[in-house]
């Protein structure tokens, strides 16, 4: 396959992955901010803008962190290139560029999720819509997702789509976590409050996780054990280990296919080795931040190997 | 001569309203639909498109917007009897214009024959030198041909233009007829239609007829698009995807060892066959324009050297040019040494002096065109235009005769197209699409059938408001 359409895909499958994941962010902010103070609310908005990479952006353009401002910003402004609806609209413009690459059942899900997304986003999106809004961003993902599930070949294509789909639902995790962990406890002696207890909730909810981790862990909610199941549990979809498991499965595919393993098969062996074996007490003896950190860096110098090893760009 | 309603020919009803035999089927069947069904359908069709995003790119003030082609749901149709003798006569066109572009490239015998005025290629920016004395791979240059064809009565079909360049539409021709057995699927079982859904497979295998001598085993054939911004650049994906074949852009491409090979993920491989839908001028930027982009700089040389096929070959877009067209009857009989089959359209050379003066005391009735114009632009329909517009278009003339040619307003046949209120006829064309091979040459029965959705219009480029109709071709 053509080294532009690995390109292609990966980034298709990327887009599509944020766009969602985007979209719970915000689904899980709006609902801390129904739940809890304004003040409160502000601190939520703005731990989401940071997430995202975006605050510094948002911030040329208000300076308060209405909740309906924040999600406009984030799902369709002109000012904000990593909209939502940009998003998909790049996913879209991928899959054009691939559409040779793609089955039609692929390429109609993605068409038809942006004409739906671009007419839902063409005006302000108003907070009772909000919900309704952002479950469609979701949906739309996973008819393509599925669609691509249902009808790819399991080939070259295949495997370039699904590392593109990890890799940044992997990023994604590690961010949502961070923040969190980092940035959103005023300090230490937070810890155990309901207001701690209520944003791990969040975090939860924000990787739909909240139904999985309940289950496995009746009654818990605190940093460690979330963060073991966000961070280490194979069986959790949106996991870290999860995601990695999965990249290992199709880069091994691609070296079958080539013949060859290259640097991306051995950047994925140092990330393994920061996951594999490791106990969750490892990781907070390290350090939560200083792991997520590693991890994201770790993470995009893989996508930097991939593209590299399988010609995306020269 | 304004087409009056008596020399109105209409392919489904005749004068006195009742359905000519071609259309006999499709009518029964339609006397028992019902009307608001059917209206339905005519909104269920557009969305069809946009799904499947089969779209052309038009660009406005702001940002490239995608537009579709109305597509009208009352199929055009042609029996097999009148499809037969249409296809005899478009194969020994094509067969000739084959032979003429050897010829031109090569001895050209038919300028030292007197038959053909030698201005008529060396003034014409699609003659390329770097053609002369080189023979394509198979001695195809016309490796795919669309022949616009309309018609004027029961038994005139008439050519009104050659492409041998880069003809466009044949995804339409095939989604046309996906979509009409989407909607209706129990008419396709009360009439029996020729198939035209092998186009694809049929192309790759006259594409791989013509592969480079040398190769072994299956050539690898790749679609070449100046991307997705291009306006058929659906068609483009469409028929990659429908072929099997890689759709590349030109930076996709790079000249190694004398080969062309296109970046994959396992490095640079060879790429046999290119069916480019990037003009000539864009093709090579070492040989031809040096700022673009969109070509693979040195596949010239390659080309030359017969490492590649490249469909069409390049400077084969002397044969569109409309001075050349109005000689085809001379040159179908030059190089089969029959009479044509199918008439031109009476064409009126205005570089012959008799010919102008004729044009300019008739220009209230005639349809002048720019013998290098295409897609509708740059003509005058006498009939319709205003005074101003002829007295301007009469300055353009005498100042460059040469530049254009003239032909009567024809009496266009019409066909029904469905309308709010029932059916009306409409003016429409016929583009059939011709595969040339060392095997031979295949037509596909139908074509695209392009319709002026305005009353009384005869312009039926899609760039200015006209659409699409499936087209029959009776399997009887």
């Amino acid at each position: 396959m053509l080294g532009r359409v690995a390109h292609g895909i990966f980034w298709m499958y990327r887009y599509l992955e944020r766009a969602e994941n985007t979209a719970r962010l915000l689904a899980a902010g709006q609902r801390m901010a129904l739940t809890r103070g304004d003040e409160m609310a502000d601190q939520e908005w703005k731990s989401i803008l940071t997430t995202l990479g975006l605050r510094q952006a948002y911030e040329e353009h208000y300076d308060d962190y209405d909740g309906a401002h924040v999600c406009d910003f984030v799902l369709r402004s002109k000012h904000n290139s990593e909209s939502v609806l940009s998003m998909m609209e790049r996913a879209r413009t991928n899959a054009r560029a691939c559409r040779s690459a793609i089955t039609a059942e692929v390429w109609e899900a993605i068409n038809e999720g942006w004409m739906t997304l671009r007419d839902l986003l063409s005006r302000p999106v108003r907070n009772s819509n909000l919900n309704m809004s952002l479950g469609a961003i979701r949906r739309e993902s996973t008819l393509a997702r599925g669609a691509s599930h249902g009808s790819m070949l399991r080939n070259e294509t295949y495997s370039f789509a699904r590392l593109g789909t990890f890799l940044e639902r992997a990023d994604n995790t590690a961010r949502i976590l961070d923040v969190k962990y980092y940035l959103l406890l005023p300090s230490l002696s937070y810890v155990g409050t309901p207001l701690d207890t209520g944003q791990w909730d969040n975090v939860l909810r924000a990787l739909a996780a909240e139904r999985a981790y309940r289950w496995l862990n009746a009654g818990r909610m605190d940093a460690r054990s979330i963060a073991d199941f966000l961070i280490l549990d194979e069986r959790f979809p949106r996991s870290l280990a999860f995601c990695y498991t999965a990249m290992r499965g199709n880069l091994g595919e691609l070296a079958k296919l080539h013949g060859a393993e290259g640097k991306s098969h051995e950047t994925m062996r140092e990330a393994d080795f920061r996951l594999t074996g490791k106990t969750v007490e490892d990781i907070f003896d390290q350090g939560l931040h200083q792991f997520l950190l590693e991890f994201i860096a770790g993470n995009q110098a893989l996508a930097g190997a991939i593209a590299e090893d399988y010609r995306f760009v020269s | 001569m304004t087409a009056s309603d008596q020399d109105k020919f209409d392919e489904m009803h005749m004068p006195d309203g009742s359905v000519r035999e071609a259309y006999q089927g499709y009518n029964d069947w339609l006397e028992q639909q019902d009307q608001g069904w059917m209206r339905r359908k005519a909104f269920e069709a557009e969305s069809f498109f946009r799904k499947t995003g089969i779209t052309f790119n038009v660009y406005g003030e702001d940002d490239a917007e995608e537009r579709l082609i109305p597509f009208d749901q009352v199929p055009r149709i042609i029996t097999g009897g009148e499809w037969r003798k249409l296809s005899r006569g478009i194969e020994q066109r094509v067969r000739a214009l084959n032979a003429f572009m050897h010829d031109l490239y090569h001895r050209q015998e038919i300028i030292r024959s007197g038959r053909l005025p030698e201005r008529l290629f060396r003034d014409n920016a699609a003659w390329l030198p770097q053609m002369v004395g080189f023979t394509p791979p198979g001695g195809v240059y016309t490796h795919i041909v669309g022949i616009d064809l309309v018609r004027t009565g029961p038994d005139e079909f008439m050519v009104l233009e050659d492409n041998a360049r880069t003809p466009s539409g044949v995804s339409y021709m095939l989604e046309n007829r996906e979509t009409m057995m989407a909607m209706f699927p129990e008419l396709f079982s009360k009439v029996k239609v020729c198939d035209v859904s092998d186009y694809p497979r049929k192309l790759a295998k006259s594409l791989a007829a013509c592969a480079p001598e040398g190769v072994e085993g299956n050539p690898s054939i790749a679609v070449l698009t100046p991307g997705i911004y291009n306006s058929a650049y659906y068609e483009h994906a469409f028929l990659a995807d429908q072929m099997g074949a890689e759709l590349v852009e030109g930076s996709d491409l790079r000249v190694i060892d004398g080969k062309v090979h296109m970046r994959t993920t396992v490095g640079f491989k060879p790429v046999d066959v290119i069916y480019r839908r990037v003009d000539d001028e864009f093709l090579d930027p070492l040989t031809f324009n040096p700022s673009s982009v969109l070509g693979v700089p040195g596949i010239m040389d390659v080309y030359r050297a017969g490492n590649v096929t490249i469909a069409n070959a390049p400077g084969t877009g002397v044969a569109d040019d409309k001075a050349i067209y109005s000689f085809m009857p001379e040159i179908v009989e030059f190089y089969t040494g029959e009479k044509p089959l199918l008439p031109n359209v009476e064409t009126f050379r205005c570089a012959d002096p008799d010919a102008l003066k004729y044009v300019l005391d008739n220009l209230a009735e005639l349809v002048v065109k720019e013998v290098h114009g295409s897609g509708g632009y740059g003509m005058l329909i006498g009939p319709t235009a205003s005074r101003k517009e002829i007295a301007e278009f009469r300055h353009k003339l005498e100042a460059r005769p040469e530049n254009y040619i003239a032909q009567p307003t024809l009496s266009l046949s019409t066909c029904p197209i469905f309308t709010k209120k029932g059916l009306a006829p409409r003016h429409v064309d016929l583009r059939p699409f011709v595969l040339c091979s060392p095997e031979g040459v295949t037509i596909t029965p139908g074509g695209l059938t392009r319709v002026a959705l305005k009353k009384g219009s005869l312009v039926v480029n899609s760039s200015q408001g006209g659409g699409t109709k499936d087209s029959w071709v009776l399997d009887d």
